[in-house]
């Protein structure tokens, strides 16, 4: 198994709202993401980002290397379901959600989530709703290479905490 | 047949990423299957104690102690997600 490895692409498309989730190693720009979601929609009044990201410090060591695994065909289900309870709640119109895996350091970007709609309410709280649910709900797994040696990563009861809320 | 996959720090506690199975006698459910997999030694009793909050997922679905395991199924172990 090398889920370091795996990218794959899957698109759902809906009349109300387009889909797309990307596993991928590679890093994104954000600019071209947007300008690609925008695209041809002029029903598009609103685009919310949340853009998480590699710390140097966490949990009172020094990051140096962060190493990022998944459970591909799990991933896939998982992200695509996230977005389309976020799709029941709100009136969105695009939603791109990027995530990496591999080897990351301090800095590198980890995940990306746009969310497009008519109005800044929707983007605002359907962008909020995926960051917190991928955060409780999707199957990733952070290893941190530390001054104080290689962990993997707690998950926070700060986290569980976020995604309640949406209940 | 099972299909039983680990991951992350229980894939390396276990020194195991996935392995196939026959359905064991008496396994109907996920917390029948965590019993059967506690037997299997020390590692494996202190990992799937429940202090250990090993979360399973069969056919790719979140499951519960009570979600049934039939044969042909994927059953995978992991630690609480990280990702974000």
């Amino acid at each position: 198994m090398l889920p370091m490895a795996t990218k794959w692409h899957s698109f759902h498309r809906s009349p109300e709202a387009e889909v797309a989730v990307r596993v991928e190693t590679e890093d994104f720009d954000i600019a071209a993401e947007v300008r690609t979601l925008r695209s041809g929609n002029p029903k598009i009044g609103a685009v919310a980002c949340f853009i998480g990201l590699v710390r140097d410090v966490n949990e009172n060591a020094t990051v140096a290397e962060m190493t990022l695994e998944h459970y591909p065909a799990m991933t896939r289900k998982a992200l695509n379901g996230i977005v389309e309870e976020a799709k029941q709640r709100w009136d969105i119109l695009d939603v791109l959600v990027v995530h990496r895996v591999g080897t990351l350091k301090p800095m590198d970007q980890i995940v990306l989530v746009v969310v497009a709609s008519a109005h800044r309410g929707a983007a605002f709280a359907a962008c909020e709703f995926i960051v917190d649910y991928l955060k409780t709900r999707a199957p990733f797994w952070k290893k941190e290479q530390t001054n104080k040696g290689t962990r993997w990563v707690e998950a926070r009861d700060s986290d569980d905490d976020a995604a309640q809320r949406w209940n | 047949m099972l299909n039983l996959v680990y991951f992350a720090r229980l894939r390396e506690a276990l020194g195991l990423d996935s392995e196939e199975v026959p359905l064991p006698h008496g396994v109907q459910n996920v917390e029948s299957l965590t019993q059967w997999l506690r037997k299997r030694g020390k590692v494996w009793d202190s990992e799937f104690a429940p202090g250990k909050r090993v979360r399973v997922a069969v056919n790719l679905e979140i499951a519960e102690e009570a979600t049934r395991v039939a044969d042909g199924d994927e059953v995978a172990f992991f630690p609480p997600v990280t990702g974000g």
